[in-house]
C-alpha cells in the first residue's frame, strides 16, 4: 500500500499542495485527476524525490520512506527514448543501470517485445517506428524496471486516439498480468474513466485530494455506458466549479 | 550538385577569373601579386619542398588536436559534474582567450625551444576553448526528463555520463571540434613565424625574405587545402558517431 501523509511543497511562499493525505491499495489502478497546472507534476517530482518535499510522510508497504526513486517504476508522457539505442537497448536501460543480470534481461525484455506486439523491431532506432510503438517500447522499459508500483505521468496524452486506445489495454493489461499498483496522472476524464479503479479528483490551489469515487464494473469500460457518461458529466462539473472558484 | 554549391564554385571561379585577368591585363610583377595560375603552379612543381614543411605543420596541428582535447574533455566533465569548478575556472578560461596569441609566441620559443613543442602548445591554446565550452553547453543542455529518468533508474554518474550525457552532447562537442580544427593551423604558423627550423610558416618566413611571392601564396593554398581536409575529417567522424542524428 502507498500511503501519503500531510505532504507538502510550497514554491515562492505559495503552497502547491499543503496537507496533502492519499493511500493507495495494492495492486489498484489509482488515477489522479485534475485541471492543467494545478500541481500534478509537482506531486509526482516529489514522490520520485526529484524535488524535495516541505513537510508530510510516505511509506511504500507500510515503511516510512524519504522517496519512491528507486522503489518505483516511471513512465512519462513522452517516450523518453534515447535516440542513439535500438529500442531494445533502450528497454534494457533499467538493467544495465541498476546491475541486473543482462542475459536474464535480454530474454524477458525479448518476451515482453513480443507480448506487446514489437517483435521484430528490437533494432530499429526509435525514429524509424511509430509514436505508439515507442511509447509501447517505454512500456517494456518501465516494466523491465522490475518494480511493484507504477508512476504514469500522462503517458498517453501525446498520443493519437487510435494508438491511445491500444495503449490504454497495454496498461490494463500492466495491471491484471504483470500484478502491479499503479498510479497515474490525468487530465483526461475519458481515460480515467476508463482505467481507474480508484478515482482521486483533485483540488486546485493548493492541490488535494477533494473527493475519492471508487469505480466498480469490469475492465475495459466502454465509453457510451450510461452510468459512466453521468460520472463523467459530474466530474467534469466538479472540476470547472473548482477551476471558476480560483479564476474569481 | 546542389544550387549551393554551384553558387559557392561560381563565385570562386569569378573572382580567381577577375583575379587572374587583372593579373594579365596590369602586368603586375610576379613579386608583387602573382595570377591564380602562377600559384597552383607552383604549388604543384615545389610540392617537393612544401611537403616535409606541411607535414611537420601537420603533426604540430594533430598533436595540438590532441592536447587540446586531453586537457578540454575532462576540464568540461569537471565543470559539469561539479558546478563550483565551473564558476571557479570561467574566468581563467575566458582570460585565456582573451590573451592574445602573437604575445604568447615568443615567450613560448624562450621556454620551449624551436622545436615542435611550443607550436604545438599554440595550437593547443586556440583549440581547447571552443572544445571545453561546446562540450560543456552539450552536457547542460539535456533534458531534464532524460536526467530524471537515469537518477530514477538507479544510475551513477558515470553511467550516466557514459550512456546519456556523451552522446547527448556529442553534437554540440563536433561544432566545438570543427571550430577548433578550423583555427588550429592559425597557432601553430603563428608558432612557427616567430621561431621555427621546419614548417609552413618558416617557409613562407624564408619565401616572403626573398621575395617569392608565388610560393608563400602556394603555402597559404597548401594551409587551407590542410584546413578544409580537417573539416571535412572532423564532418566524416561526426557522421559517423552521431548516424542516429543524420538519419532522423
Amino acid at each position: 500500500m502507498l500511503s501519503v501523509s500531510g505532504l507538502t511543497k510550497v514554491f515562492d511562499q505559495q503552497p502547491v499542495f499543503s496537507g496533502l493525505d492519499l493511500t493507495v491499495t495494492r495492486n489498484r489502478f489509482a488515477v489522479l485527476i485534475g485541471p492543467s497546472g494545478c500541481g500534478k507534476s509537482t506531486f509526482f517530482d516529489v514522490l520520485t524525490g526529484v524535488t524535495p518535499a516541505d513537510a508530510g510522510q510516505l511509506s511504500w508497504q507500510g515503511e516510512e520512506v524519504c522517496h519512491l526513486g528507486e522503489l518505483a517504476a516511471y513512465m512519462h508522457q513522452k517516450d523518453l527514448l534515447l535516440p542513439w539505442f535500438s529500442l531494445l537497448e533502450n528497454s534494457l536501460l533499467p538493467a544495465r543501470t541498476g546491475g541486473g543480470d543482462l542475459c536474464q534481461a535480454r530474454s524477458r525484455a525479448l518476451q515482453l517485445f513480443s507480448r506487446l506486439g514489437l517483435a521484430g523491431y528490437e533494432q530499429h532506432l526509435p525514429h524509424q517506428v511509430s509514436g505508439g510503438m515507442r511509447q509501447r517500447c517505454a512500456l517494456v522499459r518501465t516494466l523491465m524496471f522490475n518494480r511493484d508500483l507504477i508512476l504514469l505521468d500522462e503517458p498517453l496524452s501525446a498520443l493519437d486516439a487510435i494508438t491511445r486506445k491500444s495503449l490504454q489495454s497495454l496498461l490494463l493489461l500492466l495491471q491484471n498480468e504483470f500484478d502491479r499498483t499503479l498510479v497515474m496522472i490525468t487530465h483526461d476524464v475519458d481515460e480515467a474513466l476508463l482505467l481507474a479503479d480508484d478515482l482521486y479528483l483533485l483540488s486546485v490551489k493548493p492541490m488535494g485530494v477533494r473527493e475519492k469515487i471508487v469505480l466498480h464494473g469490469d475492465k475495459p469500460r466502454r465509453f457510451d455506458d450510461p452510468e459512466l457518461l453521468a460520472m463523467k458529466d459530474t466530474i467534469l462539473q466538479k472540476l470547472q466549479g473548482d477551476i471558476d472558484h480560483v479564476s474569481r | 550538385m546542389s544550387r549551393a554549391n554551384f553558387l559557392a564554385l561560381g563565385i570562386l571561379f569569378l573572382l580567381l577569373g577577375l583575379w587572374e585577368a587583372a593579373c594579365r591585363i596590369m602586368e603586375i610583377p610576379l613579386y608583387i601579386l602573382p595570377p591564380p595560375s602562377a600559384i597552383v603552379r607552383t604549388a604543384v612543381l615545389r610540392a617537393p619542398l612544401i611537403l616535409p614543411h606541411a607535414l611537420t605543420t601537420a603533426l604540430e596541428i594533430i598533436c595540438g588536436i590532441g592536447l587540446a582535447l586531453a586537457v578540454a574533455i575532462p576540464l568540461a566533465m569537471g565543470m559539469f559534474a561539479y558546478p563550483w569548478l565551473e564558476k571557479a575556472l570561467s574566468p581563467f578560461l575566458v582570460a585565456s582567450q582573451a590573451i592574445p596569441v602573437f604575445a604568447l609566441a615568443p615567450l613560448l620559443v624562450v621556454w620551449l625551444g624551436y622545436g615542435i613543442a611550443g607550436k604545438v602548445l599554440m595550437a593547443a591554446i586556440i583549440i581547447f576553448f571552443p572544445i571545453t565550452v561546446s562540450l560543456l553547453e552539450g552536457f547542460k543542455g539535456c533534458d531534464r526528463e532524460f536526467r530524471v529518468l537515469f537518477r530514477l533508474m538507479g544510475a551513477g554518474f558515470w553511467q550516466t555520463m557514459r550512456l546519456l550525457y556523451w552522446p547527448w552532447a556529442l553534437p554540440h562537442f563536433f561544432a566545438g571540434l570543427r571550430v577548433g580544427v578550423t583555427v588550429a593551423t592559425i597557432g601553430a604558423v603563428i608558432g612557427e613565424w616567430v621561431g621555427a627550423q621546419k614548417g609552413l610558416g618558416y617557409l613562407m618566413i624564408q619565401a616572403n625574405a626573398r621575395l617569392k611571392v608565388d610560393l608563400v601564396f602556394a603555402v597559404i593554398l597548401w594551409l587551407s587545402l590542410m584546413g578544409l581536409l580537417l573539416w571535412f575529417g572532423v564532418g566524416w567522424l561526426e557522421k559517423k558517431c552521431i548516424c542516429w542524428k543524420n538519419n532522423q
